[in-house]
């Protein structure tokens, strides 16, 4: 490089970052400032009525894995937490797996329209996040309770004998979340299909692809992107999902977004809450890790 | 080159849309393409090569006919099931795969083993001479490389036919006649039947063994280079292969008669008006006066350094162009108004059907 270049390139990244600026510092105040307070509360000490006194204290972590065992005065294994992390972690999976299932074809056909009657399907996408999502959720209860529309026409229909039992159990909770959460998953997996070269599915049907083989050799390939996209938009708000789980799981089935809000509430213990959502925050930060770099392993594996 | 037939159009008919808004994109079209020959489909734009393309690829399913491949009905079958491969004009390389995962897909997808896939491969790349890129991703090629992995990508599944829809109509005009000898030579060495299409008359002429002309869905003339040239069948051939100047006359004993008296030596072979084809260069201008020539007026002259070409008018107005190899000092050289006559190359007229 020249130094000409090497000035204007210098130059470009200077005002590249002065443009920038109004944005970097409000992501610095709202993300980072609020996680530096929910990270200095952990390591507080809880307040009678909630709140938190400030003592420096680990019990907020070690309430993360460990039990406090009165009885016997030692620390005991938390299964319940450990039990409460892994369904999270598993809900969320089957949720992002489901959403690609059914978001794909979706995200496809409506790539595949005219352009103009596209922008009508996109809108039709859209339309959920018009109404609350309290609101839709428990419109999803109502119609998968014993007397709801669903169960009231597999009965008439006849395909059951008697009404399937759907309510606070995790099918409800995965029906519900899935259907919250689709949007996100099939947005940018349109955006990305949308930019797919057609012409290149005969490419390979010319070249003794099967079907499958050109979907799992060409399309899934290319719009890998698209997938990785709609799969972090997906899972990471799962993980941490409230509404959904509250409701539809009927405070029973806990995630990690209601025990969160129990220690917040009435567990009165704000550093557990706190040193909970790092926690949280910890596995979301490895999940992305690991599947980051299994994408792009497998990409460089061709 | 054999006279074995790999591909044969039987009636083959393909429209798009239905009722009146149909377009009869290939109409009523029949050809056989034979055992590793250069086929060049050539023809304006619009005229239904690439839907015959298409359907010998099995992109698309004829509206009737059947079509053929080694006598064995294909019609049905499926593009992954054709032992016929595609050069496309987009080169619809895979952008996520290298060059050599380009060439290496098709033989990956019939499942032959990882060796000979290897080895196919590398024969492939230096066959187009990319042994150097096989690690490279598509999009860091420059417009003839990609060309050049298009080309090996379809070539190493070793197909009966290549189909090439304007494979070179990308490329800068240095580049194109660069790939038009390499795309001869690969033709010559795998001896695999080429069905290449272009609007490109020059092209057809100069790198195929056969050439069907076509028009408007119709096939209007399937021949070697020399007879189409020499012998179109009708005035859409003539005009659309070389410059060719068109005569109307009447048949009379041994020639046809122009509208301004002359009768022009040719054996027609049909009574009544028929239309005489001349090339500009069959075209000889000579002395005004000279026993059986057509007298004509100078109105113009192009120079074009090895050839003169002069625009003439008849006593009726008919226009007709001559090209003349240009003298040495340009001595000789005719100016606009002056009066000649015109002579037509024996053996070099044609009589067209309409
Ligand atoms: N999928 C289609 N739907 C409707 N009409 C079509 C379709 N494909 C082709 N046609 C029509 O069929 C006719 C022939 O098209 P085709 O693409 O075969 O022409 P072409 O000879 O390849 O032209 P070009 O030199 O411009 O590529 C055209 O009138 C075109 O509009
Ligand atoms: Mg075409």
């Amino acid at each position: 490089m020249s130094p000409a270049e090497e000035a204007v390139r210098r130059e470009n990244i200077k005002s590249a970052w002065q443009l920038s600026a109004p944005a970097l510092l409000v992501l610095t105040v709202a993300a980072v400032g609020p996680l530096l307070i929910v990270l200095v509360y952990s390591f507080l000490t809880p307040g009678t009525h909630g709140n938190v006194e400030w003592v420096f204290s680990l019990e907020g972590w070690r309430g993360v894995l460990f039990d406090h065992d009165i009885f016997e005065d030692k620390l005991v294994l938390a299964d319940g937490n450990l039990t409460i992390f892994w369904r999270s972690v598993k809900l969320s999976f089957i949720t992002t797996v489901l959403t690609f299932i059914v978001g794909f074809p979706t995200a496809w056909f409506i790539a595949t329209r005219s352009p103009a009657s596209r922008a009508g399907w996109l809108f039709l996408i859209t339309i959920p996040f018009w109404t609350n999502l309290l609101i839709r959720t428990f419109a999803i209860n109502q119609i998968i309770r014993n007397e709801g529309v669903l169960n009231t026409l597999l009965l008439k229909a006849g395909l059951v004998s008697a009404p399937l039992q759907l309510t606070y159990t995790d099918t409800a909770l995965l029906i519900g979340m899935v259907y919250v959460y689709l949007p996100l998953m099939v947005l940018p997996l349109f955006a990305t299909i949308d930019r797919f070269d057609m012409r290149l599915l005969e490419a390979g049907y010319d070249l003794y692809a099967s079907r499958w083989q050109v979907l799992r050799r060409v399309i899934l390939p290319i719009i890998r992107p698209g997938i990785v996209a709609g799969s972090i938009l997906v899972f990471v708000p799962c993980l941490g999902a409230y509404v959904t789980p509250r409701i539809l799981g009927g405070g029973k089935n806990m995630m990690i977004g209601n025990f969160i809000e129990l220690q917040f509430g009435q567990g009165k213990n704000w550093p557990l809450g706190a040193a909970l959502s790092v926690t949280l925050l910890v596995i979301v930060t490895i999940a992305l890790l690991v599947y980051v770099k299994a994408i792009s392993g497998e990409r460089k594996n061709g | 080159m054999t006279d074995e037939v790999t591909i044969s159009a039987r009636n083959v008919v393909k429209a798009f849309g239905q009722g009146n808004a149909a377009v009869r994109a290939l109409d009523d079209v029949s050809l056989d393409i034979r055992k590793g020959e250069f086929f060049t489909l050539l023809g304006p734009s619009g005229c239904g090569k690439t839907t015959l393309l298409r359907l010998i690829a099995g992109f698309e399913m004829p509206t009737e006919g059947t079509i053929l491949l080694d006598g064995a009905d294909i019609t049905t079958l499926p593009p992954n099931r054709r032992p016929v491969n595609t050069v496309f004009q987009s080169y619809a390389l895979f952008p996520h795969l290298t060059v050599a995962q380009n060439v290496a897909f098709g033989l990956q997808m019939l499942g032959r083993p990882a060796p000979e896939v290897k080895a196919t491969t590398e024969r492939m790349l230096a066959l187009v001479k990319l042994e150097a890129m096989a690690g490279r991703k598509t999009s860091q090629l420059s417009g003839g490389q990609q060309q050049r992995v298009a080309l090996a990508r379809a070539l190493a599944p070793q197909p009966k036919v290549l189909l090439l829809d304007e494979p070179l109509s990308a490329l800068d005009l240095k580049l194109r006649k660069e790939m038009q000898v390499e795309l001869k030579r690969l033709q010559t060495e795998t001896g695999i039947t080429f069905v290449f299409v272009t609007h490109d008359q020059e092209e057809a002429l100069t790198m195929s063994d056969r050439i069907g002309v076509m028009s408007h869905g119709k096939l209007q003339q399937v021949g070697a280079p020399r007879d189409i040239y020499t012998r179109p069948v009708n005035r859409f051939v003539a005009s659309f292969i070389g410059e060719t100047n068109f005569l109307s006359g009447v048949t009379e004993g041994a020639g046809v008669r122009l509208p301004v008296g002359a009768v022009v030596p040719v054996d027609s072979p049909r009574a009544g008006t028929v239309t005489l084809a001349v090339r500009p260069e069959h075209v000889r201008i000579v002395a005004p006066g000279e026993a059986g020539a057509i007298p004509a007026t100078v109105t113009g002259s192009v120079y074009f350094g090895t050839d003169m070409n002069y625009q003439l008018a008849l006593a009726d107005g008919t226009e007709i162009e001559a090209c003349v190899v240009s003298g040495v000092t340009g001595e000789g050289a005719l100016s606009k108004g002056e009066q000649v006559g015109l002579r037509f190359t024996p053996g070099a007229v044609q009589v067209l059907e309409d």
